[in-house]
Parts: C-alpha cells; structure tokens; sequence
C-alpha cells in the first residue's frame, strides 16, 4: 500500500488577516491636506517675518528670537507650526514606513524609532517655547531684547 | 444552367510579410532541474505584421515548447485571462500587437506581479478575487421585489458606466506598487467593482461597500500613482474611480 501524497485543498480560501476598519486613516488623510494648506501660510509667514521684513537676515540674533517669544501671538504661531508640522511629517513618514517595509518587525521598529522621535522633539519645542527667558541674569546688556531693560 | 465563375480572379492576395521576433518568456518550472528558481528563456518564431503577443505564445507552445505555461481562454480581449507583463507594463496579450512593442529587440513577457506564481506565467488569482467578493459586487436592495425592471434614467447609467468596463483581468492590480508589498490591500480592480455599485442608482449597498472599503488596506492605501489606470485594458479611468470613493467616504464622514 503507498501513502498518497498530500495535496493543497484547491478551494482553500485566501483569507484577509483582519478587518481594519475604522476611520482613522480618513481622518489621517484629511489632516495632511488641510494641515498642509495650514502650513504653506504658517511657513512662508515665518520666513517673511524672519527673512525678509526690516534688517532682513542679519536682524536674527538672541535678541531677536528672545524678543518674538515674549509676544503670545508669536507663542502660538510658532507652537501650532511645531505641532502641525511635527504631525504632518510623522504621518506622512509613517506612511512611507507601511508602504515600503514588508516584514512586520522592521515596521515595528522603524515606527517605534518614529514616535520616540516625535515624541523628544515636539514636547522639546513645547517646553522652550513656553519656558523661555528672554532676559537670563548676568547676560551682556546689549545682546538682549529691549523689553529686557524696560 | 447554374451560375459558374467565368474566370478564377488572376489577382493573389499579397503576401502578408513576416518577420523573425525574439521572445524572452520568465519561466517557473519547479518540477524541472531550474527547481525553485525562475529563469528566463529565449524563443525565436517566425511572426506577421498582425499577429499578437499571444499568437507568437501559441507559436513557442505549439511549434516549440509544450511546456510553456500561460491562461488564455476568449483571445480577443473580453475574457480578461491573459494579463501578463510584457516590457514591464500590464498588457493583455491577445491585444498587444507584436509591432507596438518593438519586434527588433527580444520582447519580455512575465508573469503579473504581486500575486504568487503557479507556473510559468500562470498566477495564482485567489487573493485578487478574495478581495473582489469582499466588497460584495452584486445587486443590493430592499423591499418588495419589483414585478418588472428597476427602471434607471440614462443619466444615472452614465454616473458608473466606466466601472462597468471592467473584466477582471487583474491588470491594475498587479500593477499597483502598494498591492507588490502589501498583498493585504484591497487593490484598485476591487475598488473599481464596488465603485461600480456605489454609484449606481439602484443599489442600496453603498453603505456596507463604504465601511468595507474604509479600512487601513481600503482606499487610504492608495497613493495614486496611476499605474493601474494605465494599464487598463479596458481604458477605466481607475484612479479616478478610487478618488471617487474616497469622496463618498468623506462626505459621508463629515
């Protein structure tokens, strides 16, 4: 008697791992399209005010820095940037990462690597600009914002 | 007296001119001593100025190599069998004139890529079609059966006329470079047949179709690259269909 060779069920069905429905990547490509026209405005004013109005260029210094965060308009526009740009660049990096990486422990890695990076930067950024001082004790006059001496 | 041709016509039909093509086939053959490794095989046929990629495939399996492997069933571009890669695009072969992919340099004919090869350039086509039932391409309704047809206006048909072309020949979604690394995306032939549904003015199942669609390896994954409208056979403006979906899916969210 021979053993017949065991043969592969032909209607064996190919089956989708699971269902990941939900609407968090609608959302995700929502976000990066508005985020995006958010931050055309937000970038380009920034480079205007920093580059281009007045001294130009040259006027960038402590002082300069120090003195546009003493002004809470400068404060928010300069968080909502941080935040949405820092959002906008994980989201599109993590994007990359599920397209391109096949094995699934390399996406888990490089995407552990992403986040942590997010993470440090963003919360980094948040706490400067809030907890900056313009005026450090014992600093050379000259090289600080005027609101320093008024 | 019965009618006879007086004189045979003297004029011959000219000679169609023929002329020597070179095919490079990627051949699988596990059972032969190549084992698990595909390799690529060059075959010399005699082919004419009409003749497809697929008649000069016949040519190799009847003329010179019975073991060449590959699905054709209609020949004339209705059935959708016979997606392979020719010179790295995803063509029909029985609509691909030899002479449109330049005969003067060895012709490069693969499998579809992305779905797992059987034999030669026979694929394995199950995730493709696991996908196309999942999205449920058929009628969806409720209510009381109508006694006569469900009636349509022209305008309603033309919303998903384009949709309507497609024949399952997995071109676009063996073209698609999400669908190479992810064999888990839906894949733009699936979203083309829901769109084919979605938008018709007939069918109640637009929703299920939505929220089936609306997962992580659903429309989101597409990157819109065009491949897959490019090589439809059938001319469907694929990647246009997706942002369609898309569309529903947002303004259904929002």
């Amino acid at each position: 008697m021979t053993t017949s060779p065991a043969i592969a069920n032909p209607r064996d069905t190919y089956k989708r791992q699971k269902s990941t429905r939900s609407n968090f990547e609608l959302y995700g490509w929502v976000f990066m399209r508005a985020s995006g026209v958010i931050l055309l405005v937000l970038i380009f004013g920034h480079l205007f005010v920093n580059l281009m109005v007045g001294e130009g260029v040259n006027a960038i210094d402590f002082a300069f820095v120090g003195g546009k965060w003493t002004s809470p308009f400068w404060q928010t526009w300069d968080l909502v940037m941080l935040w949405l740009a820092m959002i906008h660049g994980t989201n599109g990096v993590r994007t990359i990462i599920n397209d391109y990486a096949e094995r699934d422990l390399t996406r888990l890695w490089l995407k552990i690597a992403l986040y942590t990076a997010f993470v440090v930067v963003t919360v980094l950024g948040t706490l400067v600009i809030f907890t900056f001082s313009p005026c450090p004790v014992d600093a050379p006059a000259e090289l600080l914002p005027s609101v320093c001496t008024a | 007296m019965t009618a006879t041709i007086e004189d045979a016509p003297t004029t011959s039909v000219p000679e169609i001119p023929s002329f020597e093509v070179t095919l490079r086939v990627r051949r699988y053959l596990p059972e032969s001593s190549h084992g698990d490794e595909a390799y690529w095989e060059e075959f010399t046929v005699t082919a004419h100025g009409t003749d497809r990629v697929l008649d000069a495939l016949h040519k190799i399996k009847w003329e010179h190599d019975g073991s060449l492997t590959f699905r054709r069933s209609c020949a004339h571009g209705v059935c959708g069998s016979d997606a392979v890669r020719i010179n790295g695009r995803n063509r029909l072969a029985c609509k691909t004139l030899l002479k449109d992919v330049n005969p003067d340099k060895p012709i490069l004919v693969e499998p579809i890529k992305g779905l797992p090869v059987i034999k030669d350039l026979v694929v394995d086509m199950e995730p493709f079609f696991a996908s196309y039932r999942e999205i449920m391409p058929f009628l969806v309704t409720t209510g009381n059966e109508p006694s006569k047809e469900r009636l349509q206006s022209s305008e309603q048909r033309e919303r998903f006329d384009d949709t309507t072309k497609c024949i399952l020949c997995a071109a676009c979604t063996s073209s698609c470079p999400v669908f190479w690394t992810d064999g888990q995306y839906f894949g733009p032939a699936a979203i083309v047949n829901a769109h084919r549904f979605i938008f018709d003015s007939r069918d109640e199942g637009a929703e299920q179709r939505l929220e089936i669609l609306n997962d992580k390896e659903g429309v989101w994954r597409c990157r819109t690259t065009f491949n897959c409208s490019e090589a439809c056979p059938r001319g469907i403006e694929v990647t246009k269909a997706i942002q369609e979906v898309k569309r529903a899916m947002i303004t259904r969210a929002f």
